[in-house]
């Protein structure tokens, strides 16, 4: 099992085939209270880059973008009665879609946990 | 309040910027003032604190002004500033505050605004006035072009302004200013807090009963801790702040309310006074009295979208067959509600409460109604 991050702040977690995707703990922290989270139709494609989700705060809207190429295999469906789960717990209980990996080379492009941390502290 | 204009200016500070920096505030540009959007517990906390308890708001960027005649009368100031905005201002009781907008000839609005007869001794013949911080150097522009001779514009950007806000308020103000507690909603005085200065009134903009205390800049902070310092009270930041006034349906100058809307499209036809309304001699009165007669062809109204996801400023109304009918002006979710609320412009033969409407998010079309307003309710001491 390994996770990789994106520069938009979305993690992939990888497990065999199919990876679990959601937004970091500095992304949420960003964000503040979540509202809203809009899930993609499972069985939809998604090619690296593309729109997967959209989050809202209490101030604004965000979109959550694909970290790879990928099908929907499963949505976080709990989000839309309990979208705070994504303060709470971004990593568990707030994860937001799971994909199959179409193209796992493309996770080569991601940065590590010790990257994105390094990545993290360049920003803020 | 509206977004700032971008500039490379440096960001002003208000007298209490280092309160908040030391309260772990997130600071963000606004309306060219670093100002507090949430303190560390987040915007949600925020605005059910205040609902429940009292929020202390930071607003001391808002203009905040006097207009006073030189034969220190109160009908000259009162006639002065009368050829600029639509509220009564003659009929105003020494202390009494009104709400009221700047009109272009045209009858926009370029600004919305507080005004107050000043009641302190020695101050016969002064107004007391509350603009919004990114429109206040147009406003005072505005006005000064237009004062007759024998009044004048004094701006006071050595003042600090806050809020205190919430079912709370009233106990905690109780403990430290007896008389100011005892004020009916829309009056004010001037009172003592520890030796300070400060001019309290019954109003604000939250919808929650409440307190707006001026005091000199060099006071402010002192001021300010001293009502944190009651268990009651929470620092509340911008983010809380909009999310309150939009539950209470209040608009906010830039988005719900500008040059191009009338007060009556805006649904503001309250804060015009039967004898403003039936005289004019204001700017854009023509216009004015022509929609109170007619009705406007399209106004403000309240919506209420049948899903979670908020529609934003800029949603595209339409009718359920997808015929264009307006646009949101301010929307997002309402903590106190529960749910997303919003507020914009629609054609006047779809605004009927409970009227069914789509909002455009996202290239979707949700179901939504038209909803009374406020969506909160108003629990102000009359």
């Amino acid at each position: 099992m390994t996770t990789r991050y994106t520069k938009d702040h979305e993690y992939i977690r990888v497990e065999g085939d199919a990876g679990i995707v959601g937004i970091s703990d500095y992304a949420q922290s960003q964000l503040g209270d979540v509202v809203f989270v809009e899930l993609p139709s499972v069985g939809k494609s998604l090619s690296k880059g593309d729109e997967a989700a959209v989050v809202e705060s209490v101030k604004a809207a965000s979109e959550v973008y694909a970290p790879v190429s990928g099908e929907v295999v499963e949505v976080n469906s709990d989000l839309e009665a309990a979208p705070g789960t994504v303060n709470e717990d971004p990593a568990g209980r707030g994860w937001f879609l799971k994909l199959r990996l179409t193209n796992p080379s493309e996770l080569d492009g991601l940065m590590t946990e010790e990257q994105y941390q390094e990545f993290v502290k360049s920003i803020s | 309040m509206a977004e700032p204009a971008h500039s490379d200016e440096p960001l002003l500070k208000t007298p209490l910027h280092a309160e908040h920096v030391a309260l772990g505030a997130r600071m963000v540009p606004f309306a060219g003032y670093d100002m507090p959007v949430q303190y560390p517990s987040g915007i949600l906390t925020e605005h059910n604190w205040t609902r429940e308890h009292a929020g202390l708001f930071d607003v001391s960027h808002m203009g905040q002004a006097f207009l006073f005649a030189e034969d220190k009368s109160h009908e000259t100031v009162a006639r002065a500033l009368e050829a600029l905005i639509p509220a009564d201002v003659q009929g105003l009781k020494p202390n009494q505050q009104r709400y009221s907008q700047l009109l272009s000839e045209d009858g926009g609005i370029l600004d919305d605004l507080m005004v107050t007869r000043v009641g302190a001794p020695g101050h016969e013949g002064w107004l007391y006035l509350v603009v919004n911080a990114s429109m206040k150097e147009a406003d005072y522009a505005h006005i000064e072009a237009r004062l007759p001779k024998g009044v004048a514009l004094r701006r006071k950007d050595d003042l600090g302004l806050m809020a205190l806000q919430g079912p709370s308020a009233e106990a905690v103000l109780a403990k430290l200013a007896p008389e100011a507690a005892a004020l009916a909603f829309m009056m004010s005085a001037d009172v003592q807090i520890g030796g300070i200065w400060c001019h309290v009134s019954r109003s604000g903009y939250t919808g929650e009963d409440g307190f707006e205390l001026s005091c000199h800049g060099k006071d402010a902070p002192t001021l300010w801790n001293k009502l944190l310092a009651d268990p009651e009270v929470k620092p509340i930041g911008l983010g809380a702040r909009d999310s309150l006034r939009l539950e209470a349906g209040l608009c906010l100058y830039g988005h719900d309310i500008d040059t191009t809307t009338s007060p009556i499209e805006a649904g503001l036809i309250w804060s015009i006074q039967k004898r403003r309304r039936e005289e004019g001699g204001f700017p854009g009165a023509a216009r004015v009295q022509r929609e109170i007669k007619d009705g406007p062809a399209r106004v403000r109204v309240g919506l209420k979208p049948e899903g979670r996801a908020p529609a934003r400023e800029g949603t595209i109304i339409t009718t359920p067959d997808g015929r264009e009918v307006g646009i949101v002006t301010s929307g997002g979710f309402g903590p106190t509600v529960n749910g997303p609320v919003a507020m914009g412009y629609v054609a006047k033969d779809v605004s009927a409460i409970g009227t069914d409407l789509h909002l455009v998010v996202r290239g979707k079309p949700l179901p939504a109604k038209v909803a009374a307003m406020p969506f909160a309710p108003h629990r102000y001491k009359r």
